[in-house]
């Protein structure tokens, strides 16, 4: 079956150069604000968005996206509102691929059969959680993928050889290599060493590898992306819209464009990495 | 429906307790679980690890606590015989380090010279930071800026015994918050640092390895009874933050059937006002900081903050074991309120002599109240799981006066 995503990165391979994943957190500062910056987000050169769903205590996350998420939540932000978020997305975009990244506990209160019913229906095309490791796959990611979601596994520098089948047995549409042992919005990974790790994993996968966690420049970006399938950029979004909110932390005119902004220098930096067509 | 043949088997091999447990963490701390589980089963099975911890909880923690008969409060009550199990009596003044002690030496055994501890009341960061100075470890605990307001002396306590401690403003910048902070620390520094978790919460295997840490309370309540009364306990009473002290001294007993056992969740200002940290008797099943449990949320599952006049009880979850203790109906969960928790820190202090943690204070209340409808032969046994020296400022201000 042909995915958005299996679709974007056959469409990236052929063009030959690396994707662009920008991650946004739903709600932040507001809903109708994060709608409208989502709905820039493939002109201004995002190649799949990583929408994150809001939840008070995100384990892995760093100050940033905390923050984001803590915004989003005061104004009123909902898993319901994050899915109707990408319904309205939807009306007028229907090939950029969709991921929503968050905690399990709001999918597990929503219900999960619920849930995946509710996202298949609204657009969504696949799903990051953080806190469920393989060993806990019979909760959402078996469900998910039955139903058609791809379910997105996080590998990170301690997998090692003999865990990294395990991770990837049930990964669908891309794996994410997380490039820090750290949480979001950390210090820059070393170029170098995340070629290597991608080089690895591709021994074990067919399935594209993008590469995520501290990275924030457009340079970085394309050093990054020089060695993977695709570059995740997401504390520095989420700073740009704090950047510009007003003393009550309020959306002003230069929300939409800041973060419109530093997405078309990112995807700038990623473009201009081209590699020999069909490696 | 089959019956079960016994309460004290749990968890499966996933760290399941009923639905509860499991391993809800990001992949980059999941090789670390999984080694440290394999870690404690073989020390476990070693009996030079037993050995040291035997001899460490005799000359160092000061065990066994003493097994005492509160006589004026029974007599003030006029039912069960109380029997207080003093576990504020343990060097660092709590239940706490019983469970840090082989943490800890587990920690050395695995060649970790780091170690990061989460604290509410602060008891537990106490108790890790006197164990890390014990041992020449490096020690971070991570508090709550609240909590670092409300329990002064114990962050005194943690800088004199060499630790670092990290207020935590993050959230509602309490227990949950510091445990948030914990797991980030512990993400980012893999490699060597151990985490050593305060109750029987978090990811498989922390809630039973704590637990096994925790179970000399009960052990040394069945021979001490025993001993002075030629017979086992009829009801067994422990206040529950995440649940350690409880399930320290209840996992004796849970195949003894006879034994009514009860944990006290702290109510605050009661359930209807939502201002409580009650899980079991205002929540739900939920996910969070690597397990199911019960949680307190709102209706979109973001957690949702606790409130407790007491630090240490101050969390929006439970242990997962206690959760499905709730759930099969071998335990009851009982809720206490902040007043009746300071009523009953006065009585115990002016009758016994004794001035409780206020956590412990909490399961005494309960004492007041079911203690008087039982008969005079009815032995009752109630955790006294840390003395309250840390707490008198805080009761001071509620009690309208100041130190
Ligand atoms: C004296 C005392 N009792 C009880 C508790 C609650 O923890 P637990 O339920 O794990 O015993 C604490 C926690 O700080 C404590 O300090």
């Amino acid at each position: 079956m042909t995915t958005r995503i299996s679709a974007r990165f056959t469409d990236l391979a052929a063009q030959g150069r690396p994707g662009l994943v920008t991650f946004i957190t739903a709600g932040d500062p507001d809903t109708e604000t994060s709608l409208e910056i989502l709905r820039r987000l493939p002109a201004a050169g995002a190649d799949i968005i990583e929408l994150g769903v809001p939840f008070t205590d995100p384990m892995a996350d760093g100050p940033a996206i905390q923050a984001g998420g803590l915004r989003a939540l005061a104004a009123g932000q909902t898993l319901a509102k994050t899915l109707e978020m990408v319904r309205a997305f939807r009306e007028g975009d229907d090939a950029t691929p969709i991921v929503l990244m968050g905690y399990f506990n709001p999918i597990y209160i929503y219900g999960v059969p619920r849930f995946i019913t509710d996202a298949k229906a609204a657009g969504v095309d696949g799903l990051i959680i953080v806190d469920l490791p393989p060993e806990e796959d019979a909760e959402l990611c078996l469900p998910a993928l039955e139903a058609g979601l791809d379910f997105i596994r996080l590998a990170t520098p301690t997998t090692d050889e003999k865990r990294l089948p395990t991770v990837l047995a049930h990964t669908a549409g891309f794996v994410y290599y997380v490039s820090i042992t750290g949480i979001t919005g950390s210090a820059a990974p070393d170029a170098n060493a995340v070629g290597t790790a991608v080089a690895r994993i591709k021994q074990h996968t067919a399935l594209p590898v993008a590469v995520g966690f501290g990275v924030r420049t457009p340079a970085q970006a394309a050093a990054i992306a020089a060695g993977a399938d695709a570059v995740v950029v997401g504390s520095a979004l989420v700073e740009a819209v704090r950047k510009t909110l007003d003393q009550d932390g309020k959306a002003t005119a230069n929300t939409v464009v800041a973060v419109e902004t530093l997405v078309q220098e990112l995807a700038e930096a990623v473009r201009g990495v081209t590699r020999q067509a069909a490696e | 429906m089959t019956a079960l043949n016994s309460y004290r088997t749990g968890p499966d091999e996933g760290g399941h307790f009923g639905i509860h447990g499991g391993r809800f963490v990001a992949e980059t701390l999941m090789p670390l679980i999984l080694q440290l589980e394999a870690a404690y089963k073989e020390a476990k099975a070693d009996p030079a690890f037993q050995a040291q911890m035997a001899s460490d909880l005799v000359h160092y923690v000061g065990r066994p606590s003493p097994l005492y008969y509160a006589e004026r409060l029974t007599e003030h009550l006029g039912g069960a015989k109380v029997y207080l199990k003093r576990e504020e009596l343990n060097h660092t003044g709590s239940h706490k380090v019983n469970n840090v002690l082989g943490q800890i030496l587990l920690a050395r055994r695995m060649g970790k010279q780091r170690i990061i501890a989460e604290t509410g009341a602060g008891q537990h960061g106490v108790a890790t930071a006197t164990l890390c100075a014990r041992f020449g470890l490096d020690c971070v605990v991570y508090m709550g800026a609240v909590d670092v307001e409300r329990q002064k002396p114990n962050v005194f306590r943690m800088e004199m015994l060499g630790a670092k401690v990290i207020p935590v403003k993050s959230g509602s910048s309490t227990l949950k918050d510091a445990m948030n902070e914990a797991l980030r620390d512990w993400v980012t520094n893999v490699h060597d640092t151990f985490y050593c978790i305060g109750t029987v919460a978090g990811p498989h295997p922390y809630p039973s390895m704590v637990r096994d840490f925790q179970s000399i309370i009960g052990r040394e309540t069945r021979a001490q009874l025993q001993e002075v009364e030629g017979r086992g306990p009829d009801s067994l009473i422990a206040a529950v933050g995440g649940g350690s002290n409880a399930i320290g001294l209840f996992h004796e007993f849970l195949d003894d059937p006879g034994v009514e056992i009860y944990g006290v969740e702290a109510a605050g200002h009661g359930i209807a006002s939502g201002a409580h940290a009650a899980s079991i008797n205002g929540g739900r099943p939920g996910v969070l900081h690597g397990n199911r449990t019960y949680l307190l949320m709102d209706g979109d599952g973001q957690i949702t903050e606790a409130h407790s006049i007491s630090a240490g009880l101050d969390y929006p979850g439970i242990g997962p074991e206690h959760s499905w203790l709730h759930d099969i109906g071998r335990v009851k969960y009982i809720p206490c309120t902040d007043k009746e928790a300071l009523e009953a820190f006065q009585l115990c202090s002016k009758l016994e002599g004794i001035i409780p943690a206020l956590e412990s204070a909490h399961a005494i209340a309960k004492v007041m109240d079911i203690a008087p409808t039982k008969p005079r032969d009815h032995i009752m046994v109630v955790n006294l799981s840390g003395r309250g020296d840390k707490d008198i400022f805080a009761v001071a201000e509620h009690l309208g006066g100041q130190i």
